[in-house]
């Protein structure tokens, strides 16, 4: 409940979701997406949501972007839009 | 001005939400789209679990609490010194259950490759008509 | 369209933030939520299940329907991965990617050795979440996915195929089965011993040497190896249909 803490992680998670939706690259985008996925569970962390947080560090950061990864490998990189 | 800057936590919660929402409506390619749905989800999961914060309360495991019987050290627990538990049940469930649905839509996505070589959308609806 | 799209979207942001002038102050300890239900559980969790932490307490007792059909979705996701992307027939496909092959082979002596070292350590800890969450944070579904990540660690550095011969598809498919059955099936039991669905009081008489307490938080044990077996079975199915789009003979 450190607001200051807070408000630096918050700002960061937005940069990433903005960024995730604009690289043109698929992968740049799942690894983003990855990043986004951590940033959350140090956020969830200093709100004392500690299952919350472990979940989504096993579920999000970890398998969630390795399904992402996987599925860009087998289509297309690039992407125009 | 002082309930906007109180409040300023809901702002940045809905911004997030209107950010994945976007990407859903807008963007062409489809796996952006599903980029889009699990920001989508995990800004909702985060506007749940800040409801349940209490300030200056801990982390909702009880310390020597092994022990069912000792009706004599079992001192009366402060409900505001432990942060509400409920949003996290129901939050694990969510974030499982997304899990779930990002694996079906990749797969999803994949045989759509399979089937048309592409994966933006206006060339399949191209390929469609 | 993507200016249509963005004129939406903000009209929403604005009703909702129109809306979010009514809620609670952040970190409020008496907001409407934290008032009518959640005390009960913060004081009488410990009374009634011997289970410190009150999330998993909550999950796995309070609240253990809502955790059983969590556990069904998790399978019919995987199934569902299963029916859309497996193929058994040979043959090429017609927008087959381009071939990776020299890019992706280059295995490294390093991460070979470590991985080698590192995986049991992973599905140790992994099965130490899975015990210990009655006490720590953790329980079922962490552990799960830990140990289903352990699998895809040892997909990834070395070939599908070394991953897939130390757990087949008919094995995960039988396993994914199994976890499901244990949850459902230690509530059978108790519906069978006398009391409602998924009420751990009943298991007095099967279990030796316990009060009805201690029987919640040997039932909430069993459930969550049950969610764990389940979950760790449908993270390496989806990830093999994925990385190999279904052929299963060359992953990433």
């Amino acid at each position: 409940m450190i607001w200051q803490l807070d408000l630096i992680i918050l700002s960061l998670v937005v940069i990433c979701a903005i960024a995730a939706i604009t690289v043109k690259d698929l992968l740049n985008a799942s690894i983003i997406l990855g990043v986004y996925s951590f940033m959350m569970c140090l956020l969830w962390t200093e709100m004392g949501a500690v299952d919350v947080a472990f979940t989504e560090a096993a579920v999000g950061a970890g398998v969630s972007t390795i399904f992402c990864i996987s599925a860009v490998f087998q289509t297309k990189r690039r992407t125009k839009d | 001005m002082d309930m906007i800057l109180a409040k300023y936590n809901y702002w940045i919660y809905i911004l997030l939400m209107m950010i994945g929402l976007y990407a859903m409506i807008s963007k062409r390619n489809l796996v952006k789209k599903i980029i889009g749905m699990n920001i989508f989800q995990t800004a909702i999961i985060l506007f749940y679990v800040s409801i349940g914060a209490k300030r200056n309360a801990t982390i909702p495991i009880l310390e020597h609490g092994h022990g069912h019987g000792d009706d004599a050290a079992r001192t009366a627990l402060d409900v505001a010194a432990y942060v509400n538990p409920l949003p996290h049940v129901l939050m694990l469930t969510a974030i499982v259950v997304s899990v779930a649905t990002l694996g079906v839509a990749l797969a999803i996505v994949l045989r759509i490759y399979r089937q048309y070589g592409t994966l933006e959308e206006d060339e399949i609806l191209e390929q469609i008509q | 369209m993507k200016v249509l799209g963005f004129l939406a979207v903000a009209f929403t942001g604005f009703l909702l933030v129109v809306a979010a002038e009514d809620f609670p102050a952040w970190g409020d300890a008496a907001s409407p939520a934290s008032t009518h239900l959640s005390p009960h559980f913060i004081t009488d969790a410990v009374e009634e299940t011997a289970v410190p932490n009150m999330v998993t307490a909550v999950l796995a007792d309070y609240r253990g329907f809502d955790t059983m059909f969590e556990t069904a979705v998790i399978f019919t996701a995987g199934m569902a991965v299963i029916l859309i992307l497996r193929r058994t027939r040979r043959g090429r496909d017609k927008h087959a990617p381009e071939d990776r092959t020299d890019e992706l082979v280059h295995k490294d002596l390093i991460t070979r050795t470590i991985v080698r070292l590192l995986v049991p350590f992973i599905q140790l800890f992994a099965i130490y979440v899975v015990m210990h969450g009655h006490h720590s944070p953790g329980g079922g579904f962490q552990g799960g996915v830990m140990l289903g990540a352990s699998f895809i660690l040892l997909a990834i550095t070395f070939d599908l195929r070394t991953a897939l011969k130390r757990i087949g598809e008919r094995k995960n498919i039988l396993l994914a089965n199994a976890g499901l059955f244990i949850y459902a099936g230690i509530g059978a039991l108790c519906l069978v011993l006398g009391l409602n669905f998924l009420d751990y009081s009943a298991l007095i008489s099967i279990l030796p040497a316990t009060d009805r307490i201690m029987a919640h938080s040997h039932g909430m044990l069993g459930i969550e190896i049950g969610v764990a077996i389940a979950v760790m079975a449908i993270m390496v199915i989806i990830f093999a249909n994925l990385a190999s789009r279904g052929r299963y003979d060359k992953g990433l």
